[in-house]
């Protein structure tokens, strides 16, 4: 492997000590953020957090595939096949996250519509059935 | 033949992809075990995506330090704390798995068996803390796939009735404010409360359920990680199994299958670092 025993005992103890420290972190800028420490005196908006969120666990992900799956002693080429590939995740994320915030949109266009009061409408109605002939077709007068 | 063979050296050396040598270095098992996992990867970021999506078009989701802000022993009001602890525990386990490969890298047996021991309880303890935060979920708050009584507030209001737990009669809230709404005698008791501000200024209205993919996205996303920590745990003890008769000693190769299991269990940890980031911290 090229690298001695006691270094590589080293390395472990390292790593997984910046991995615990990273996640104690991010559990205090979160509680931090949400205002559950200090009350509440330094919370900041969720956009920031998330940020540092995603930044802070990409790191630790980094660090997990790296330093404890050993990619970083693997061949250029294998790393590539395996890594390259999860780029296209990026732009999934990019894409779902948008339609999903128009779905919402379209929801509050829908219930706003639904909302809109019309004044005395005019229901035709089917002369044997005395049904409306198309609920859909409201007039209004005038 | 010898003759040629040595004549002929550098040029194999370069030709990688002519076969009878990997051109990346790796027995077949572990470069399998890679593109497993990248698959597997593609899978929970199908289900992580799919609860982004969700979260994203609904305009209010459970709050993460409200919902699960519950402690064993009975503590209240300790957001987080429950799943940093999980976490810790994973994290733990991924170490002792790195030491089992280190020990097989120099053919120690007894070292191997020992951190992967360690590994072992590990994982078990993560599975069970993962049943003790469902139980708490399905028996004590009432979640299932199909019902979230976990809600956020879009408007501030006063309360109009106590619920006997935290909430009392005359309690106001703001909007962004999360509550559960809580079972009485089997039945849902959503409060009534008077809305304060904005247009509908002066109405009373009835606590609504949060939105209903909440419980299935949760008990999906994390069943399926526990799964896989599941299904771990069990391959760790059968290979330690194998490394304590002897097995891989015969096969003189530093104990990759213990490498090829460790790969599996880092990608487990590397998973949760997502889960415990979309669930519990956002």
């Amino acid at each position: 492997m090229g690298h001695s025993y006691e270094k590589s005992k080293k390395d472990a103890t390292k790593f997984i000590l910046i991995l615990a420290a990273i996640t104690l972190l991010e559990v205090f800028v979160a509680l931090t953020g949400k205002g559950h420490l200090f009350g509440g005196k330094f919370m900041f908006p969720g956009f920031a957090l998330a940020g540092i969120m995603i930044i802070m666990s990409l790191y630790k992900a980094y660090l997990i595939v790296y330093e404890f799956m050993h990619m970083k002693y693997e061949v250029p080429a294998l790393v590539k096949t395996v890594l390259l590939p999860t780029l296209l995740l990026v732009w999934a994320v990019i894409a779902f996250f948008a339609e999903g915030r128009d779905w919402q949109k379209r929801r509050d266009l829908i219930t706003d519509k639904n909302n809109i009061e019309v004044d005395d409408p005019v229901i035709i109605r089917n002369s044997q059935t005395g049904m409306s002939e198309d609920t859909k077709v409201i007039k209004t007068q005038g | 033949m010898a003759d040629t063979l040595t004549h002929h050296a550098p040029e194999v050396e370069e030709k990688l992809w002519e076969g009878g040598k990997s051109p990346f270095k790796v027995s077949y098992g572990k470069l399998m075990m890679w593109y497993f996992l990248l698959s597997d990867a593609f899978t929970f970021a199908g289900f992580l995506i799919a609860y982004g999506t969700l979260r994203s078009s609904m305009p209010s989701w459970p709050v993460p330090d409200f919902v699960f802000s519950i402690f064993p022993g009975g503590f209240h009001d300790t957001p987080l704390y429950f799943v940093t602890v999980m976490t810790f525990i994973l994290l733990f386990s991924s170490f002792t798995m790195v030491r089992a490969v280190q020990e097989g890298h120099r053919e120690n047996k007894n070292g191997v068996i020992f951190w992967m021991v360690l590994t072992i309880l590990g994982g078990i303890a993560f599975l069970g803390s993962q049943a003790w935060e469902w139980t708490t979920l399905i028996k004590g708050e009432h979640v299932s796939v199909t019902t979230n009584p976990f809600g956020t507030h879009t408007e501030s209001g006063i309360y109009l009735e106590g619920d006997g737990h935290n909430i009392n009669e005359g309690d106001t809230f703001e909007a962004g404010d999360p509550y559960l709404i809580h079972q009485h005698n089997g039945e849902w008791a959503p409060l009534k409360y008077k809305v304060l501000e904005g247009k509908d200024q002066g109405e009373t209205k009835v606590q609504s359920f949060g939105p209903k993919a909440f419980g299935a996205l949760f008990f999906f996303i994390t069943g399926f990680h526990g799964f896989h920590v599941f299904s771990g745990v069990i391959f760790l003890i059968i290979i330690c199994v194998n490394v304590a008769t002897g097995l891989y000693v015969e096969r003189k190769n530093g104990y990759e299958m213990v490498e090829k299991i460790g790969l599996y269990w880092h990608f487990v940890d590397l998973v949760w670092v997502f889960v415990f980031l979309v669930f519990y911290l956002i």
